[in-house]
């Protein structure tokens, strides 16, 4: 039951719980004697019964009467007989639920015995029950998680349901449970497009209209607030998925060379491939919403280079869902060739019933696309590249120099248009306005329930804006919200991560959803020796999560140090990346940085002045969607650890982490782990190409 | 004895023996029925007399016929018998009067007449929670009475329209009139009067939990309620829903100057705090307020029932003739019923329909000056004003009629369930204060006219079949109705006491409350109806209300 104080115990209460506590002892022990020995007797039955009237939740009894139940069964052959015991078991069921209405294992036990089907069930018994444990408390999940399996069993439909979770709200509309089950009923009745649910638009548009009255009557309550996020991401998510980014870009041209003079020049026409020295190019295929099923038949390429072994697709996630916004294959170039060569690559996505969304939409939305490659020949003499000769400098303090946009970057090169995406967005759109307008006159001014709302209808404003070509208005639409998302760190600091988590998103929107802006981040970096990188930096910017990563694809050199990261997760998108920045951030742990392991190119890393092995405890696996867990193929690593005196125990998160990060350059001191005993050993031994730790040459 | 009893009665009157009681009441109305039950649960002998074939006097609840011999009674009553003197005391002749004037009915009354209970102080309802039923429970009366929940709500008319009166969260989050920042506004007022109360409630308490912020401060409590509202920026619709459908608010609030009565935030929100103390006090009564099935004339009828218990002595049919006084003391002792038969009392207290004797001059009565009036009309209507409800409450703000209109006028409407009418049927009480009685006519004629239709000319039931298919949005047909205007009096102390008729008030909170009084004039050193004159089962809270 709710709102009903808790009152201390008093000296008689003691005594008698103290007598209640010996009684339980003695029956439980019966109990027990009696399950062991297999005794279903009507007595030790009684004793069971005696019990679990007591307490429910002996779990032991319940399943002592279900053994019983079955023997018992075995004997009896007569309907009507098995009828009156399967009515008996219902009727301790209904006592036990008399004690405690939230009985776990009396409301498993009762599903139990119904699904043995032996019995006819008594369906306006079973609904009359629930019906009078619903009015003494309404938000009884486990009478809604019974009633869900009632309606199941008899076969009721979702409309009369959904017609009693309007009953429900209508006596009270703060009921967590009813509006939770209206959320469930909704999404079959529109995924089946039963009759009168056919337009998702206009069922979704009563569903706002009625939420809407519930959180202007009372926006202290947040029942209602978690049925219109409910809504709000019904109506935020696109319908079918679609391509909004790739790396390589169309009509890029990679190459794995480049001439000294063009750069000085400013005339490069090629973007230098760091993989291609491997003969090797990465496809990355962005999404705006988690799909499967890319296979060679999905996304059909066409080309006159000559690849090696089957291309294969793999998710680019930390989860193991097998659904992903991002994809990515490594195309092996099998070519022989001599002099300068050019090639063509096209990528080509009909329509297609293998790419699916979660929510069981088909990618419907077809996109080709094309690049080129250059190529020089094994023998031929090109520009000689030692990236790792000097260690590569960060330097956030010196003025950065956006340098002058060339051509081959950009990220709104896919034509992706259709008069369908147009339409649906402009109903999104028109939605959304409305409800943004509406809360904008919510004169509660310091509820965050609104504040976060409005903050959350902005960012899906904007989102919808980035599928349209407006994104101008997006940078509107994200000032709003950064302001909103300040206000609740302050006004609710007990959520201030989840805010700042939130504000980062909208900073990262903002930062990176115009090329003007963006332009102010980006620039060519140019080492000695080394071929010119793509270059961005988003430092002092207080981030503390990464997002937008799909914009980033085709950064190489990628500084975020003096923010507050705490992860960098979304990274694993940017297959480009070589050197890495992210030093004087909050990252604590090697779990947190994941992401960076399915980054093959990466080859510099600066993690110095970060929290990594100074928190006892690691709240990051809590955190981050998939730790790392024990894999099998980390035994080498293990083993050759153990070899070097490395305690194993302590270090098994650095030990993953290392021994699939092929690093040239590391930085990782001012962490609390690089002071610890034999940890440069560990690094020294996972990562023998290493040529620069910490600014010393070790090679 | 026998010779006085067949001397002057021609009906019979029977004697009454003993011929002495402390508290001689004359007339069985809702405040002199309390008072024989409050008098005799302290222990005073009472005779209860009533120059009526029934139990109710001004409160009653008559059948239909009998209406209109009520509010209109033959003139030629045998006049009062002349002031004489006797050896030991002056007997002062009694004259009655009708307190009711311009009585005007229309229609025809719809057979079986008798069918039809008419009450004469409606429209009026007791709140779950207010002091009346309180006393009934206290004093068993509960046992004698039943009630049924005014479960069709309130309703407002506002612009020409009727509209739901939103008056808890979930009503404010149904109603589908409103606007969603109309019902952020009036779910704050509601919240901050609870916390309010909530807060002046534990205040009291030993432990002081009660968070003392949370109260209105003194200066908002002082002010004109309506200004606290407008302060709350209520809307004005939802500043009428407050003042008119929840406070119940008689005059217009809006008029400072003109208003006749101004409603402090205390008063305001002392009846919400009843208002919603009421709602869900009775497991099975729905909103607010509950009305007495059989029509309020069973009120009265119970609390005598209570006074019979206690050994109070009753004879129907009984006018008192002429009041006894001390020539010395100039006080009174007693009366002569009108069988001749002289009755000593310490205590003589009068229904308001007999004129009290000029030269007893001792009337606290202060505003006695201006003689207040109601307009009352009882209506017959076949079909409720509201789809699928059979109880409701419609509640004319001041000036939404016309301009006239100075004051609320309140309609409530009955249905079979109550017993007052045969199935199908419903009667309607309308009622307005007024300072002048056309006028407080024409407001309750405007409002009948503005709720229902009237009969077709031919008077066939064939008008309304044609219209069968919109019948929801048909008004309900006025089948009878009667319009007339009573008159307010003050209840008087002294040794005659005189008791109130029935006010303009929707509750009989102020009617209890002066009974109160004179209670403790009589009795100053008793409590009221004490818990314990109550019979051993009257714990049984349930069924005051169905």
């Amino acid at each position: 039951m709710h709102g009903r104080p808790r009152r201390p115990a008093k000296p008689e209460d003691d005594e008698a719980s103290a007598a209640k506590a010996a009684k339980l002892r003695d029956l439980q022990a019966q109990v027990l004697h009696n399950h062991h020995s297999r005794t279903y007797t009507k007595e030790a039955l009684g004793l069971s019964f005696n019990l679990l009237e007591i307490n429910p939740e002996a779990y032991t009894a319940w399943n002592y009467r279900k053994l019983a139940f079955q023997h018992n069964l075995r004997e009896l052959s007569d309907p009507e007989a098995i009828k009156s015991a399967v009515d008996d078991e219902l009727r301790v069921v209904e006592v036990a639920l008399r004690q405690n209405p939230k009985s776990y294992g009396a409301w498993y036990h009762r599903k139990w015995l119904l699904n043995q089907k032996l019995a006819p069930v008594d369906f306006k018994r079973e609904f009359g029950l629930l019906d009078k444990l619903l009015k003494v408390d309404a938000r009884n999940f486990h009478g809604w998680n019974y009633r869900r399996f009632l309606a199941r069993f008899l076969g009721v439909p979702d409309e009369e349901e959904l017609k009693y979770t309007m009953d429900k709200i209508s006596d009270n509309f703060s009921n967590y449970s009813a509006w939770h089950n209206r959320s469930i009923l909704l999404s079959n009745l529109l995924m089946q497009q039963s009759k009168g649910f056919e337009s998702k638009q206009k069922i979704l548009s009563e569903e706002f209209e009625l939420v809407i009255q519930a959180l202007f009557t009372d926006p202290s309550d947040q029942s209602g607030w978690f049925y219109h996020l409910w809504l709000l991401a019904q109506t935020s998510t696109p319908e079918k998925p679609q391509l909004i980014a790739s790396w390589p870009s169309n009509g890029v041209k990679l190459s794995s060379s480049f001439v000294r003079e063009k750069v000085e020049q400013n005339t490069l026409s090629s973007i230098w491939c760091y993989s291609l020295q491997e003969r090797i190019v990465p496809i990355v295929l962005y999404f705006d919403e988690p799909v499967k099923g890319l296979n060679p038949s999905s996304v059909k390429l066409k080309s006159d280079l000559v690849f090696a072994k089957d291309i294969h697709w793999r998710p680019l996630s930390v989860t193991d869902s097998g659904y992903s916004n991002c994809w990515t294959t490594q195309l092996e170039i099998a070519n022989e060739c001599n002099g300068l060569h050019q090639f063509s690559v096209e990528v080509i996505i009909p329509c297609s019933d293998d790419i699916v969304s979660r929510s069981g939409s088909h990618y419907n939305f077809p996109v080709d696309f094309s690049f080129s490659i250059e190529l020089i020949g094994c023998g031929d003499t090109a520009e000689d590249i030692d990236l790792f000769r000097d260690p590569i400098s960060w330097d956030c303090s010196e003025p950065f120099h956006p340098h002058g946009i060339y051509n081959s970057i950009s990220f709104d090169q896919l034509k992706i248009s259709s008069e369908l995406v147009q339409e649906d967005s402009t109903w999104h759109l028109e939605r959304l306005s409305d409800e943004i307008e509406l809360f904008r006159e919510l004169p509660d001014e310091n509820s965050k329930f609104v504040k976060l709302t409005l903050a959350r209808l902005l960012r899906a404003c904007a989102a919808i804006k980035s599928r349209g070509r407006s994104l101008a208005e997006r940078k509107g639409y994200c000032e709003e919200a950064l302001g909103l998302l300040n206000d609740l760190i302050h006004l609710d600091p007990s959520h201030k991560r989840y805010y700042e988590d939130e504000r980062s998103l909208v900073l990262m929107d903002q930062l990176t959803c115009n090329m003007e802006t963006f332009m102010k981040h980006c620039s060519v970096k140019v080492q000695p020796n080394s071929a010119p990188m793509n270059h961005v930096q988003l430092c002092r910017l207080s981030l503390t999560r990464i997002g937008f990563a799909e914009r980033l694809l085709w950064v190489q050199v990628l500084d975020l140090s003096h923010n507050s990261l705490r992860s960098v997760e979304g990274l694993e998108a940017c297959q480009q990346l070589v050197c890495l920045n992210v030093s004087n951030n909050q990252i604590s742990s090697f779990t947190a940085l994941e992401s960076l392991t399915k980054i093959k190119s990466l080859k510099v890393l600066d993690l110095s002045f970060n929290e990594i092995g100074a928190h006892s405890i690691d709240t990051t696996r809590y955190i981050c969607s998939s730790p790392f867990s024990h894999k099998v193929e980390a035994c080498e690593a293990f083993e050759e650890c153990q070899q070097k005196n490395i305690n194993v125990e302590d270090y098994w998160e650095a030990i993953l982490f290392f021994k699939s990060a092929n690093l040239a350059q590391l930085d990782i001191k001012g962490n609390a782990v690089a002071n610890k005993e034999n940890f440069r050993t560990l690094v020294m031994t996972l990562i023998p190409n290493l040529k620069w730790l910490d600014g010393e040459c070790v090679h | 004895m026998a010779e006085a009893g067949a001397g002057s009665a021609p009906d019979d009157y029977p004697s009454i023996d003993p011929t002495s009681f402390d508290v001689l009441i004359c007339g069985t109305g809702l405040p002199e029925s309390v008072l024989a039950a409050a008098c005799a649960a302290a222990g005073k002998t009472v005779l209860h007399v009533d120059p009526n074939p029934f139990y109710g006097s001004l409160y009653s609840s008559l059948p239909l016929p009998s209406l209109s011999t009520f509010l209109s009674p033959d003139p030629s009553t045998p006049p009062s018998p002349a002031s004489t003197s006797d050896d030991s005391h002056a007997v002062v002749g009694l004259d009655r009067r009708s307190i009711y004037s311009e009585v005007e009915t229309s229609g025809d009354p719809p057979e079986p007449s008798r069918r039809y209970t008419v009450d004469l102080v409606g429209p009026r309802v007791l709140y779950c929670a207010d002091e009346a039923v309180d006393i009934l429970l206290r004093s068993g009366g509960s046992h004698h009475v039943e009630f049924k929940s005014v479960e069709g709500g309130s309703l407002l008319y506002w612009e020409g329209n009727l509209y739901p009166v939103p008056d808890s969260r979930q009503a404010i989050f149904k109603d589908a009139t409103l606007k969603v920042t109309e019902k952020n506004v009036l779910f704050r007022f509601f919240k901050l009067v609870q916390a309010h109360i909530a807060a002046a409630s534990t205040a009291g308490d030993v432990a002081g939990e009660g968070d003392a912020s949370a109260k209105i401060p003194e200066e908002d409590l002082d002010l004109p309620f309506i200004e606290y509202l407008k302060k709350q920026q209520l809307s004005p619709k939802m500043r009428a829903v407050v003042l008119y459908a929840i406070a119940m608010a008689n005059y217009d609030q809006d008029g400072i100057d003109s208003c006749e009565k101004l409603l402090t935030t205390r008063e305001g929100i002392q009846t919400i705090a009843l208002y919603s103390s009421s709602i869900g006090r009775f497991a099975n009564a729905e909103g607010a307020f509950i009305y007495p099935m059989y029509g309020h004339g069973e009120l009265p009828q119970a609390f005598c029932r209570c006074a019979a218990v206690k050994g109070a002595l009753y004879v129907l049919r009984m006018p008192v003739a002429a009041a006894l006084m001390d020539e010395e003391k100039k006080n009174f002792i007693g009366a002569r019923l009108a069988s001749g038969q002289d009755i000593m009392c310490r205590q003589l207290i009068l229904d308001p329909s007999y004129k009290i004797p000029t030269l007893d001059v001792p009337c606290d009565g202060s505003d006695s000056d201006l003689p207040r009036k109601i307009a009352r009309g009882i209506c017959i209507i076949s079909k409720s004003v509201k789809l699928d409800s059979s109880n409701v409450l419609v509640v004319f703000p001041p000036k939404s009629l016309e301009e006239q209109q100075v004051a609320a006028i309140r309609v409530l409407q009955l249905s079979s369930n109550l017993a007052v009418c045969p199935p199908g049927m419903f009667m309607a009480y309308l009622s307005t204060p007024c300072a002048d009685g056309s006028t407080g006519k024409q407001c309750i004629k405007k409002a009948i006219d503005v709720l229902f239709s009237p009969q077709a000319s031919d008077g066939s039931e064939g008008h309304s079949e044609t219209t069968s298919e919109s019948s929801d949005d048909v008004k309900p047909t006025l089948i009878w109705s009667c319009v007339y205007v009573q008159e307010i009096t003050q209840g008087t102390s002294g040794s005659l006491l005189s008791c109130p008729v029935p006010d303009e008030n929707l509750d009989y909170r102020n009617i209890l409350e002066s009974t109160k009084k004179l209670f403790a004039d009589i009795c100053p050193n008793e409590e009221f109806l004490p818990k314990k004159s109550a019979p051993v089962h009257a714990d049984d809270d349930s069924d005051s209300a169905e």
